[in-house]
């Protein structure tokens, strides 16, 4: 299977993930090689079976919701690439 | 002691006990020796000199007050996947590169109450996203035995790590063969929990399903040593099983007579490296001549489906944990912008490196509306068949045993411009990861001076008998003796 360069396009903006022209070309060839090896799952028959989301047999685990003391804020601000007045600093998101 | 970077965790747990030796002492030996081979090996993004010492005079009081554990006191190197409160966790990417958790992993608190001493921080593909340690933003790691080769990944630092003497042991992390695949390269011990069995808190998610934390030691007896202390119930992990841990040393015994062990047939795969092949099929034979009741005609039906069904489910959770890194709360922020979306996307698109934003631009499009059923659903049932092949097969045997890769190790550039060559790297570990079962990967002989690995596969919780199979095969060959001359 061939993906278009739209297509390369439209999976990046879906991610937010920012793509150069260069790697628009790149991915397409590249995802293009890599999804053709996927094809093989066609040949499973997975009629009525159930999926799998993870190996070990837990379900609805619950613990009791009890306060405990959360990390000091100037630790969690520690890493903030941006912030003020104790918060997160970000670009306006309504413009 | 001259050589004293060289020794074991039970060795020098004895020295440690008996005073010959104090954990400055042998801290200050193992960073000495660190520095001296690191030019030539590069495991190490961070080299924590200070802590380390720090570290070693408590553990030297605790020690003479009395309070000794096997791990008190012995110098250890961290996967940078893994968070250390107050030391750099880079994951090896720019995105990263100057966070600095205010938190422990839950591993680290563990070894911390065991009396830990980190050195350092390893060397790994970007978010673990790689087969060889080339897709680290920083810099390649070389093999300790043979420098012009790759030491395998995504835990490549740690492996060379271990295996050239840089720590007595380290950590690693294992999503579809991170801990295994640069074991066996690198000739050390590699352990895959049973997922469930360690606590991921802490643990900088990959694809949470899969992912476990596990130890890369230079010998079995080790392993057990890593398991006693990081293994367990965790409540910030609800993944993790509620059940006791029990003593791993207590499986080191060297009798596996009776013990049934299948080969399935479908993991010595076509392309493999005939030398690998022998170097596995010798080591089977010396299982059998140990008393173990060998059965080479085992198949696991579906194995030619998990490279695919790996590919589509581990990126896709990927694509999932890494839409955290949007340049708000921590991490590489692109600032030059006052638009919230370009913002985000710059910071991805210079943050992250090919492979992860190729993984990111894969598990995207398997979620993505359209091709959810044909891929990820998909995938996930054929996940189901994988973990059903497994458990049938346990019902007849203890444990299967396979090679842990199709070669050893390869040159460095050999296929970075190949995602597909390099997933085929990891194609006999990843069927393990899908159906959550563990897997120990030691070394099992040499081709061309470069070492094999052999892999031991249990049903879920059952490493007691991984160790015990592995002990026997250790204490009856020569290879985890082996060092590699670093030049």
């Amino acid at each position: 299977m061939d993906l278009s360069a739209d297509e390369v396009r439209h999976i990046a903006l879906l991610a937010r993930l920012g793509i150069s022209d260069d790697e628009v070309e790149k991915f397409r060839n590249q995802l293009s090689h890599i999804m053709e090896n996927f094809e093989i799952l066609k040949q499973v028959d997975t009629t009525d079976l159930p999926p799998t989301a993870q190996s070990v047999n837990l379900e609805n685990v619950y613990r009791p919701d009890e306060p405990a003391p959360s990390l000091p804020p100037s630790d969690v601000l520690a890493n903030a690439p941006g912030q003020e007045d104790g918060s997160f600093k970000v670009n306006a998101v309504l413009e | 002691m001259s050589d004293l970077h060289k020794i074991t965790i039970h060795e020098a747990h004895k020295l440690l006990k008996e005073k010959k030796v104090s954990s400055v002492e042998l801290t200050e030996a193992v960073l000495e020796h660190l520095h001296k081979v690191e030019g030539k090996v590069r495991a190490c993004v961070t080299i924590t000199d200070k802590q380390a010492l720090e570290y070693a005079k408590a553990a030297d009081k605790a020690i003479a007050a009395g309070n000794i554990k096997p791990l008190t006191g012995v110098p250890a190197l961290i996967k940078d996947v893994i968070c250390t409160k107050g030391i750099r966790t880079t994951c090896s990417s720019k995105m990263l590169e100057n966070f600095v958790p205010p938190y422990d992993a839950n591993v680290i608190e563990k070894l911390k109450a065991d009396g830990y001493v980190i050195v350092g921080k390893t060397n790994m593909d970007e978010f673990a996203m790689g087969s060889s340690t080339e897709n680290s933003a920083f810099f390649v790691t070389h093999n300790p035995w043979n420098l012009d080769c790759v030491p395998g990944g995504s835990s490549g630092g740690s492996a060379a790590a271990t295996a050239s003497d840089e720590a007595i042991y380290s950590l690693g992390s294992d999503t579809g063969g991170s801990i295994r695949q640069p074991a066996g390269l690198c000739g050390v011990v590699g352990l895959k929990p049973t997922y469930g069995r360690v606590s991921r808190y802490g643990l900088v998610a990959f694809a949470s399903s899969l992912d476990q934390i596990g130890p890369i030691t230079k010998d079995v007896t080790d392993s057990a040593l890593i398991m006693n202390s990081i293994s367990g119930y965790d409540k910030r992990d609800s993944t993790t099983m509620p059940c006791e841990v029990p003593d791993y040393t207590k499986a080191l015994k060297s009798d596996i007579r009776n013990v049934r062990i299948g080969i399935p047939k479908e993991y010595f795969v076509e392309g493999m490296q005939p030398a690998v092949r022998k170097a596995v099929e010798t080591a089977i034979q010396k299982l059998e001549e140990l008393g173990a009741k060998v059965d080479r005609n085992v198949s696991l039906p579906y194995t030619e489906y998990a490279l695919a069904a790996y590919y589509i489910l581990a990126p896709s959770e990927a694509s999932a944990n890494l839409a955290r890194y949007d340049g708000v709360k921590y991490g590489f922020s692109y600032r030059d912008t006052t638009n919230m979306w370009e913002a985000m996307e710059k910071t991805k698109q210079y943050g992250f490196g090919a492979e992860v934003k190729r993984r990111i631009m894969l598990g995207t499009y398997a979620l993505s509306a359209g091709y959810y059923d044909a891929y990820y659903l998909k995938a996930q049932k054929v996940r189901t068949l994988i973990k059903r092949d497994f458990e049938k097969a346990f019902g007849q045997y203890d444990v299967l045993v396979t090679p842990v890769s199709p070669t050893t190790a390869f040159k460095i550039g050999e296929k970075v411009d190949d995602p597909v060559q390099m997933y085929l790297s990891d194609v006999c570990t990843l069927p393990i990861n899908i159906a959550g079962v563990p897997a120990i990967s030691i070394p099992a002989g040499f081709v061309d001076g470069l070492p094999v690995g052999m892999q031991i596969i249990g049903k879920h919780f059952s490493e007691e008998m991984l160790l015990r199979v592995a002990y026997a095969y250790e204490q009856a060959t020569p290879w985890h003796t082996k060092k590699p001359t670093i030049a």
